[in-house]
């Protein structure tokens, strides 16, 4: 390997081997902090000498050891301190050594452990995107827009919180795999929208860095668990969603709506790929498997990423679907999307009657006036149309969305 | 591993009897399991008394130490391998005294 190519291999080595490394170095040691700690020395430590030593034939196992080495070095200077304190602080593990292959990988034990459900959604956010994802701490604060001391505060806060309280570093029981699943997939679909739609003015309306990352961690997350159908379904979700992202925004900056994108720049490989996940899972669903709301959410992009142009969407497939999810999800987000459906099947007026239900409920919520703009404006009653998107302008905290709006109410005329 | 359960109250009722025979089935089967170290019920925040002495007198005061519409009504201590069993054991007990509770761990 030529010089220039060790920057690329100390990258690829991050993104391959951050995650084995610490969960490795939190099985053997007992402490995130210390596998933490010991992982990014380990990666300083190959930033300073692989371009002068080579890279190391298993890139994976030189910083695995040097890691290793790292850790012990730290907790013997430590065990100087504090002797007994330290052991008593070790992570509990009661669980014998796991079988090579996936269910046994160390790394969904960390992972379980960053997004335990004692701990608040924003922390399991911040943890997995450090332990997991190896993002910075400074990374990850300005990826959610707050100060770095602060984020570094509540990662600190969270690994204090789990070794003081004792939240266990392993996978979770049969009985409770479920659930436990359902949390961490939470925990990366947040990632993936925070990315999507990015909120705050003076942010990028899309924020690719957050959406590769939760897609990459959800391939992680696939390749660990192959058989479970959500994981499978919101890995779907995401690439059907991602392969149409620079579809979405103009040169503008303006969001471009489903209807209006230029289909032909979407990402025909990640739909590609896409389609085969909802295929598989449609497949287990034919088995009798009932698919929860990441596949049925993954099936409906996949409707949507056949139609050719947006009239040959298939809305009565669409509706169907929308059906099904409205019966495990009863959110009137839900209720919204489905009547998106209705109004291209049987008119906006019935649309809008759909949707005028769910006010109550939904009056904060940007995308209800947008909705309901939109209906408004092809019934032609655009005065009411204007004031929808008034407030669905002043609700919106996507740049892009803003724009898209903005436009929409103007040509009102 | 010790972890305290706080039973939060938020209104001014007294146990009922069913959650009192909820609480007593609950409490044989921590026991039965090894998770019980100790448990008891608390009188009313009203009944209680401040003293700090870390003057040269000590002083005492009438009422809880902080005045809130949520209280401790009563509490166990329970022995758990970590705080998924922890948490386990304590979701059975908000069901069994219908309350809240909160966890937290002994150092």
């Amino acid at each position: 390997m030529s010089r220039t190519d060790v920057p690329e291999a100390i990258t690829e080595a991050h993104r391959e081997e951050w995650a084995r490394v610490v969960a490795s170095l939190t099985r053997r040691f007992g402490d995130l902090d210390i596998a933490e700690e010991a992982a990014a020395e380990a990666f300083a430590a190959a930033v300073a000498r692989w371009p002068a030593d080579g890279v190391p034939p298993s890139p994976g196992a030189w910083l695995t050891t040097t890691a290793n080495r790292k850790a012990i070095d730290r907790i013997r200077r430590e065990n100087k301190r504090d002797d007994k304190q330290k052991e008593a602080q070790l992570l509990y593990d009661n669980d014998p050594p796991g079988p090579p292959g996936a269910i046994g990988d160390e790394r969904l034990r960390l992972i379980f452990t960053c997004c335990h459900p004692a701990l608040a959604m924003e922390t399991r956010v911040a943890l997995t995107l450090r332990m997991v994802a190896g993002l910075t701490v400074p990374e990850i604060a300005r990826a959610f827009l707050v100060q770095e001391t602060a984020m570094e505060k509540r990662i600190t806060r969270a690994k204090a919180k789990i070794k003081a309280a004792r939240i266990p570093y392993r996978v979770p029981s049969a009985e409770d795999l479920q659930a436990r699943v359902s949390g961490v997939l939470a925990v990366l679909f947040l990632v993936f929208n925070e990315g999507y739609l990015a909120t705050g003015s003076g942010t990028d309306p899309v924020r690719h860095d957050l959406t590769a990352e939760a897609i990459r961690l959800t391939r992680l997350i696939r390749a660990l668990m192959p058989e479970d159908g959500e994981v499978a379904g919101l890995l779907a979700l995401m690439l059907l969603t991602e392969a149409r992202r620079t579809a979405r925004v103009s040169a503008s900056g303006a969001l471009v709506t489903l209807a209006e994108q230029d289909r032909g720049t979407w990402d025909t490989a990640l739909i590609a790929e896409g389609h085969q996940l909802v295929r598989e899972r449609l497949a287990a669903a034919a088995a009798g498997i009932a698919p929860g709301r990441y596949q049925i959410l993954a099936a409906i992009n996949a409707v949507h990423t056949s139609a050719p142009d947006v009239r040959a969407t298939d809305w009565s497939q669409i509706l169907a679907l929308y059906d099904q999810l409205a019966r495990l999800d009863s959110s009137p987000i839900v209720a919204l999307n489905r009547a998106i459906a209705v109004a291209e099947l049987d008119g906006p007026q019935v649309g809008l009657a759909a949707i005028d239900r769910l006010e109550d409920e939904l009056s904060g919520y940007h995308l209800y006036h947008a909705t309901r703009a939109d209906l408004l404006r092809r019934l032609g009653r655009n005065q009411k149309s204007r004031e929808a998107y008034d407030k669905a302008i002043e609700l919106a905290g996507n740049t892009a969305e803003v724009a898209y709006l903005t436009r929409r109410r103007d040509q009102l005329g | 591993m010790q972890y305290l359960v706080s039973v939060i109250n938020d209104t001014s009722d007294l146990a009922t009897t069913d959650e009192m025979a909820a609480i007593d089935v609950f409490n044989e089967g921590l026991q039965a399991q090894g998770h019980w170290v100790f448990a008891g019920g608390l009188a009313a925040p009203g009944t209680a008394t401040v003293i700090d002495n870390r003057g040269e007198a000590a002083l005492f005061t009438d009422g809880p130490f902080v005045e809130s519409k949520e209280y401790i009504v009563g509490f166990w201590v329970i022995e758990a391998a970590d705080l998924d069993v922890a948490l386990k054991l304590a979701a059975e007990g908000s069901k069994a005294c219908n309350r809240k509770v909160e966890v937290r761990p002994f150092l």
